[in-house]
């Protein structure tokens, strides 16, 4: 095993967590501003890749679609939050539950039914990153990695940079905060609260569309994909701490590479110590359930997670 | 007297209606794949299946439904179509895990199961049935013939991988079987993975001269178009899989050149095929793939021996299916002992023709090759 290698995996597991942190961020924002279990998260996600797709077919430019991709997902996010979410929010969680998982179900038959009347048949999509990130490029002491990847990890820390300062600096960012700490009281002291959530789920809601059309790109588009992410990201929330976005960036990143890595050098480990053809084996089986043991000891350690600070 | 007159008026009713009833259209169940993102497999093979009944002007009765490539849908269609639908004859599935979880109960409740795609080891061994016919391959056969291939060019170290399920397990067994040289890598990933970044990375530094690789569906299309972002230029060689007409389109110019071993190819020089081939183009408005000939095959095996007896006449009707008395795209087809074909891998390389991308025959991997599992079959 090369250094190189070891730099490249490190790479490939800063990318997916990157992509992880944007699904993550909506889904803790939507569930510390306004206590929402938001299961149809990765139904936004599909649809930002759907969009992008789409457009991308229809006009020849990734970009165009890419900006589709934002803007039908929040479109989205804003519809069902105003129609069904809102009513929800003063429900138990078991409630929200059930109706965003039948929002799912609604959400792919949709996807389905339109993409069959627009293209005719309801197949996978397929969506090529833009010319201008095409092939591999060469990094300092020979690295060879993919163009589109690294784009996607600087458009990954370049969003999280973005939101820090918007959570951070801005008027916007001070009330998301205080509906976080105290929704009364900001509503009493005249904040339109039922603005801010729509504007706070349509956020969360493109940044999963933004997602799902900059994975779409190096993945297949199809009905279906938005639904293992969406596992995934929960445990980024639950180890990263619920409502922090702090938390979603280390959670994310700590998952996407746990799982790059764990798929790559537990069954070397193992072949240390066992034949060749087991160690494959056993390896490739714990490294799929390496982020959910990962998720139990944090749970153990740190029951609010590694940033939650409400018990 | 008249006791015995009215017996005989019954039994003779019953007679009518057991002579009606076998007169009456036989019953097939096909459940497969037609969403997410194996769905063109399962298209295909439906696609192919139809033309053939189409084409004979057949009265048999298909109920197609979709088992979303889960194991528990898959079960749960078997039951109702045995249970309820009463069908003599089950057929369609894409998957071998969906075949383990429906198959072996399914014959032993005495239905007919003809896979037109999965053929997992396991029945095609020790768990073979006599109602269970493999009109496709055993899952190893490509395999094997890509292993072959691959030792025939003159490759010395190859790295492969493929899904840790049933089906890959044969691959690597197969492609093993049949490879002289050594190993830079074997990975298993996950079934249904969408991110191969980690096992590039890895291919890209084990100094192989070769990958051989099997990932059906998209999960093949996912590792090509990353395999060509990343620069690598190993060069590749799969079973027929993942270069199959639906996939080329999407990879499009990466799997230009690549090697591939598959059962058929739309330019195998037989009248059959050739009908085949441009009737389906009729029909569909698209090239067929091997699923499709795969499904027009079976259901073509299917009508041969239903011109000789009906499924309810299990011994004659499964004598007839052994006798494979029909003209398959293949050319020559037949069953081993196992009840898995005999045939001709082919080596087919992927080329351009206009702007269509499409698969060339350029030589034979293995002549009449059976599986490797017949000698455990206890029939």
């Amino acid at each position: 095993m090369s250094t190189l290698l070891l730099i490249e995996q490190v790479l490939n597991g800063l990318q997916s967590g990157v992509m992880l942190f944007l699904m993550a961020a909506g889904l803790t924002l939507v569930f510390g501003v306004m206590g929402l279990i938001n299961l149809a998260h990765g139904s936004l996600y599909m649809v930002g890749a759907f969009a992008c797709a789409t457009v991308a077919l229809l006009t020849g430019s990734f970009w165009l679609g890419l900006a589709a991709s934002l803007a039908a997902a929040a479109a989205a996010g804003v519809l069902v939050e105003v129609t069904v979410l809102r009513r929800l929010y003063r429900r138990d969680h078991l409630d929200q539950v059930l109706a965003t998982f039948a929002l799912i179900l609604i959400f792919s038959e949709a996807i389905t039914f339109t993409q069959k009347q627009l293209t005719g048949t309801s197949l996978p999509m397929y969506l090529d990153p833009p010319a201008l990130l095409a092939g591999a490029v060469s990094l300092p002491f020979g690295i060879q990695y993919p163009a589109y990847r690294l784009a996607i990890i600087v458009a990954g820390l370049l969003v999280a940079v973005g939101l820090f300062l918007l959570i951070g600096k801005t008027r916007l960012g001070i009330r998301i905060r205080a509906g976080e700490s105290d929704r009364e009281m900001i509503a009493a002291l005249g904040v339109d609260i039922d603005r801010l959530y729509t504007l706070v789920f349509a956020l969360g809601a493109a940044l999963a569309g933004f997602a799902g059309a900059m994975v779409g790109a190096i993945q297949s588009v199809q009905v279906g994909m938005g639904e293992p992410v969406l596992i995934l990201a929960f445990v980024v929330i639950v180890i990263g701490g619920v409502g922090s976005i702090r938390g979603a960036l280390w959670g994310a990143l700590l998952v996407g590479l746990t799982d790059t890595l764990g798929r790559f050098l537990l069954p070397l480990g193992f072949a240390e110590v066992m034949d060749p053809a087991s160690a494959r084996a056993v390896g490739a089986s714990l490294a799929s359930m390496l982020i959910y043991i990962l998720m139990a000891l944090v749970l153990i350690f740190r029951p609010t997670g590694l940033f939650g600070a409400r018990p | 007297m008249k006791l015995k007159a009215k017996l005989a008026a019954a039994l003779s009713a019953l007679a009518l209606t057991a002579s009606a009833a076998s007169a009456e259209a036989v019953k097939v169940g096909m459940i497969t794949t037609l969403s997410g993102g194996g769905a063109g497999l399962g298209i295909d093979v439906r696609d192919g299946f139809l033309l053939a009944l189409k084409q004979a002007g057949s009265d048999v009765e298909l109920i197609v439904e979709d088992d979303q490539q889960k194991p528990d849908i898959a079960v749960q269609l078997a039951d109702k179509m045995i249970q309820s639908d009463k069908v003599d004859i089950l057929t369609g599935i894409i998957w071998s895990n969906l075949a383990m979880a429906v198959v072996p109960s399914a014959v032993n409740q005495g239905k007919f199961y003809l896979s037109p795609n999965a053929g997992p080891s396991q029945l095609a061994g020790a768990g073979c049935h006599k109602n269970y016919f493999n009109v496709a391959w055993q899952n190893d056969n490509l395999h094997e013939g890509a292993g072959a291939y691959a030792s025939k060019a003159g490759y010395k170290n190859s790295f492969i991988l493929a899904p840790n399920y049933p089906a890959g397990k044969d691959a690597l067994a197969g492609y093993k079987r049949f490879f002289t040289g050594d190993y830079a890598g074997e990975v298993y990933t996950q079934l249904g993975q969408t991110d191969y970044a980690a096992e590039i990375a890895q291919i890209r530094a084990s100094g192989a001269d070769s990958v051989f690789f099997f990932l059906p569906g998209g999960m093949g299309i996912a590792f090509m178009k990353q395999y060509a972002q990343s620069g690598v230029d190993i060069p590749l060689i799969g079973p027929a899989f993942s270069f199959d007409q639906g996939i080329l389109q999407a990879v499009g110019d990466a799997a230009l050149g690549v090697k591939n071993t598959s059962q058929w190819s739309k330019d195998l020089d037989n009248a059959a095929n050739k009908a085949f081939v441009e009737s389906f183009q009729a029909e569909y408005g698209r090239l067929p793939s091997l699923y499709a000939s795969q499904g027009f095959d079976t259901a073509n095996l299917m009508l041969s021996a239903l011109k000789v007896a009906a499924p309810a006449d299990a011994d004659a009707f499964r004598a007839a299916l052994m006798k494979a008395d029909f003209a398959s795209t293949r050319g020559d087809f037949k069953f081993g002992p196992n009840h898995h074909p005999v045939q001709d891998i082919y080596v087919r390389e992927v080329i351009k023709e206009g702007d269509v991308f499409t698969n060339k025959v350029i030589g034979v991997a293995l002549e009449d090759h059976a599986d490797a599992y017949a000698a455990d079959c206890k029939m």
